[in-house]
């Protein structure tokens, strides 16, 4: 794996990493996001679905979290996740949790982590661990780490700890990882963590930067953690402690806003959960990002910022508007009941290419298994396209531009 | 002599000009005065938009291949159609069920009546505009959902009273309104509101519903508004009562309709009576005209009455069984969900040339069926296959003349020995010439 950077703009890194995967044939230009997935697979889609959208990240994400209780059939079936799950050629990066789901915590020991599968609490030691990875055999793979310090008022013994145990258990992986011969090809990740503790901060990139890692996990700054003005400085010191020439992917943030914000901070590399959880509250994501200045294209929707008039069908209503973003849409709202207007105007996803808001709006209200893939493929597209157009922003000096459209969405709240 | 079984018989001659779904300016039958409009509505009433050319008759069966010519496309028979009850095949993309073969597939009216509601659809160009779907639709006339899905129903001379789930509020569903709701939909084919009994019901009630049917046809036909590119189809009723279904069949007969289902069977009747009335039934359904057999779907049930001599089917069962992780094989099913999968590295089917199968394991499927929704669309579509496969194995040995034989292998694959042939299959495949060893 080799990273060449193009240019850096206010923070931004723009660059692409090459020689990836097995073969060495994969690359990935950044800022970029990673494929997201559970069991494998992109929620709600087969592979053919998928496989409408064109620009998929050559990089596809498996949660430990969501394949560690197939673990046996792994190790039985020999040859990988990416076959077992039936996936085209990807780049396999393998993280801890799922970043789309939330965990009990109290869990973590000075010796284990725990991970939550469809039949519960499955406790991790460094050693099963690294068997799992080995089952996985993915082309990168993060360190174990103790990710449990982003809660605010977490005490600074606790975040010390956390970045002790973190640095021992990537210690011992690294151990295994030497001795493995399945994880011979495979990058290892090294898991920065420090809650919101600068010095600590500080202290888990450095020590963490001398150890023989691919690359770098930004953890424990998920949305909801701490604001982003916070997240910001973090994250920009603690890169400023990193060697350039390898990649870092945060964990936990997807929001555009807090995206491009981070983007500036020094992150490369994003995961893609955000576009999911839009899906599952049944919106759609529609927030403008084009460089052009057609007027058309940029009152993409300003009656999205009319009230909600009534929300069809949907019980768990104050729940899930209370998560929303201002990046996109209600399609249960009824006021998508006869609009036969695409999702998002001149979007070239399966979904707005074939169908229309009243027809999604009707498979939401009738709670239709179709519309988790109509929304899905539309969300995917959508967030797809900003990370393309924010890397072509860089290219071509428009960064403030770019933030305009991004920010502008903020500016109508 | 050398193509004798592929005497053409057109019923009617297609207008394929017209199929432009619900775009077209509407022709309305009721109270025309103007006596050129009147001949123009006559001639179009007696051209219905379909056309079935029979490729081939099997010489030892009643089974038939045939192409049937809809508005959308050409169906290829014995067909199967997968059940799209809310306007979408759960979860499958148009595309997807385009991809596999599909010809047609079922729209279900009163789930779609009452959301999002006629209106709606008409706006969206129909059914096929709203779901994007460009070959054919089949509609039923939203009276066997209200009679099974709805606990206060009461029938009248008028039509069907039901409560609506939704708010509540009593309302009239009457044949009228099924065909006005359907015209709305703009669907190839429109099922008639009949008078649905339970096929264990006995008595006066049967006969009294199977009349009604009769009278409910001939309404239904005077409401369709777009006879010229929407076909309506009478269904047979008379319970598992010999006498009535014949009696249902002579009326019927006399309607000059595009084609004929069989109805109130496939309701919990013993099979040794289902089998009987089909084969009545398609003894005295014209040669020329479609045959329907609502509510069949699993795969003896469509091996038998294809050679029977039906020639369309549906049931939502291949697509229902799929969410709870059933696979269908020609030996039976695959329960994925089960333990014994976990580590099982085959595809579904090996010799399947689905999506699922060529690229998926039963473990995986196994696996992410604890996971995400996707498993049920892999199975969803393994399914649909399954069953479309088989149809067209099915057409292709009637015209290759080999019905028979395939019936023979078809049941060896399916049950472990000779010994578990259901009896009443035994018996069916007996009565038109087939011995099962």
């Amino acid at each position: 794996m080799k990273l060449e950077l193009s240019r850096i703009v206010q923070g931004c890194r723009l660059g692409v990493l090459t020689g990836l995967g097995k073969t060495g044939t994969h690359s990935l230009e950044f800022p970029a996001c990673v494929l997201y997935t559970r069991c494998a697979s992109v929620p709600h889609l087969t592979q053919d679905t998928l496989r409408t959208l064109g620009g998929l990240p050559a990089v596809t994400q498996l949660t430990t979290a969501t394949l560690a209780e197939h673990q046996e059939v792994l190790e039985e079936f020999k040859e990988g996740a990416r076959r077992f799950a039936g996936l085209h050629d990807t780049v396999l990066f393998s993280s801890l949790h799922d970043p789309a789901a939330s965990y009990p915590t109290g869990h973590v020991t000075n010796k284990t982590v725990s991970v939550w599968g469809s039949g519960g609490r499955i406790e991790l030691t460094v050693d099963r661990y690294m068997a799992l990875q080995a089952a996985i055999q993915p082309d990168w793979y993060q360190s174990m780490s103790d990710g449990e310090t982003w809660q605010q008022n977490t005490s600074r013994k606790r975040v010390r700890k956390a970045v002790d145990r973190t640095l021992n258990h990537l210690d011992e992986c690294l151990l295994l990882h030497q001795k493995s011969q399945a994880l011979k090809q495979a990058e290892i990740f090294g898991v920065v963590e420090g809650g919101d503790i600068q010095e600590e901060r500080l202290r888990s990139a450095r020590e963490t930067a001398k150890r023989p890692v691919g690359g770098f996990v930004l953890d424990g700054f998920q949305s909801g953690a701490m604001e982003q003005g916070m997240r910001s400085q973090l994250i920009a010191a603690v890169v400023a402690e990193l060697p350039p020439d390898k990649p870092r992917v945060l964990q936990g943030v997807g929001c555009p806003d807090e995206v491009v914000a981070c983007v500036e901070a020094g992150v490369d590399l994003f995961e893609s959960f955000f576009p999911y959880q839009v899906t599952e509250r049944g919106c759609a994501l529609c927030f403008d990002f084009s460089l052009e200045s057609d007027p058309e294209s940029a009152v993409l929707e300003s009656n999205e910022d009319r009230p909600m008039r009534e929300r069809e069908n949907g019980a768990d209503s104050p729940e899930i508007v209370g998560k929303m973003t201002r990046f996109e849409m209600d399609l249960r709202d009824a006021r998508y009941r006869d609009d036969f207007r695409p999702l998002v105007a001149g979007c070239d996803c399966y979904c707005c290419r074939n169908h229309q808001r009243a027809y999604v709006h009707h498979l939401l209200v009738t709670n239709e298994l179709l519309a988790g893939v109509l929304l899905m493929l539309h969300n995917l597209a959508h967030y797809l396209v900003f990370f393309s157009t924010l890397r072509q922003a860089l290219s071509q000096d428009r960064l403030v531009d770019f933030k305009r459209k991004i920010l502008q969405v903020q500016i109508n709240e | 002599m050398l193509f004798a079984a592929q005497r053409v018989h057109v019923a009617a001659r297609p207008r394929f000009k017209m199929a432009a779904p619900m775009a077209t300016a509407r022709v309305d039958v009721s109270g025309i005065k103007d006596p050129k409009l009147d001949m123009c509505v006559r001639r179009a009433l007696s051209v219905a938009p379909l056309a079935l050319q029979i490729v081939a008759e099997c010489p030892i069966t009643k089974a038939r291949a045939c192409s049937l010519a809809l508005p959308h496309c050409v169906v290829n028979t014995p067909v199967f159609m997968p059940v799209g009850t809310q306007g979408t095949l759960k979860g499958i993309t148009v595309d997807q069920l385009e991809d596999l073969g599909c010809q047609i597939c079922l729209g279900n009216t009163y789930h779609l009546g009452m959301r999002p509601g006629p209106e709606l659809i008409e706006e969206a160009n129909g059914l096929h505009g709203f779901m994007n779907w460009k070959r054919n639709l089949l509609t039923d006339s939203g009276g066997f959902q209200m009679v099974s899905l709805v606990e206060l129903s009461e029938v009248t001379e008028e039509g069907v009273k039901f409560c609506s789930p939704y708010d509540g509020r009593e309302t009239l569903l009457t044949p009228e309104q099924s065909i006005a709701i359907q015209n709305s939909l703009g669907s190839d084919i429109m099922m008639q509101l009949d008078d649905v009994v339970s096929s264990t019901v006995t008595g006066p009630r049967v006969e009294e519903a199977m009349k009604r049917s009769v009278r409910w046809l001939d309404r239904c036909i005077a409401a369709n508004k777009n006879p010229e590119r929407q076909n309506l189809f009478a269904i047979i009723q008379g319970g598992l009562n010999a006498e009535l279904r014949k009696a249902c069949l002579d009326e019927m007969i006399k309607r000059d309709v595009p084609g004929f289902a069989i109805g109130g069977l496939s309701g919990g009747e013993e099979k040794d009576d289902f089998w009987r009335m089909v084969t009545l039934s398609t003894d005295h359904l014209p040669r020329e005209k479609p045959r329907y057999l609502m509510g069949v779907g699993y795969a003896v049930d469509l091996v038998v009455c294809v050679a029977l001599g039906c020639d369309m089917f549906d049931c939502v069962f291949p697509t229902r069984t799929a969410r709870f992780g059933s696979a269908l094989v020609p030996w039976g099913s695959l329960q994925l969900k089960q333990k014994q999968f976990a580590k099982d590295f085959q595809p579904i089917d090996p010799d399947c040339q689905c999506a699922t199968c060529r690229r998926h394991s039963r473990a995986y499927l196994h696996a992410l069926f604890k996971c995400d929704t996707a498993a049920m669309h892999h199975i969803t579509i393994h399914n649909i296959s399954y069953q479309l496969t088989l149809m067209r194995a099915v057409r292709q040995s009637i015209i290759d003349k080999c019905f028979p034989e395939y019936v023979k292998s078809f049941m060896r694959r399916m049950f472990p020995s000779p010994e578990q042939y259901p009896k009443w299959a035994v018996d069916a495949l007996a009565s038109v010439n087939i011995k099962l060893d």
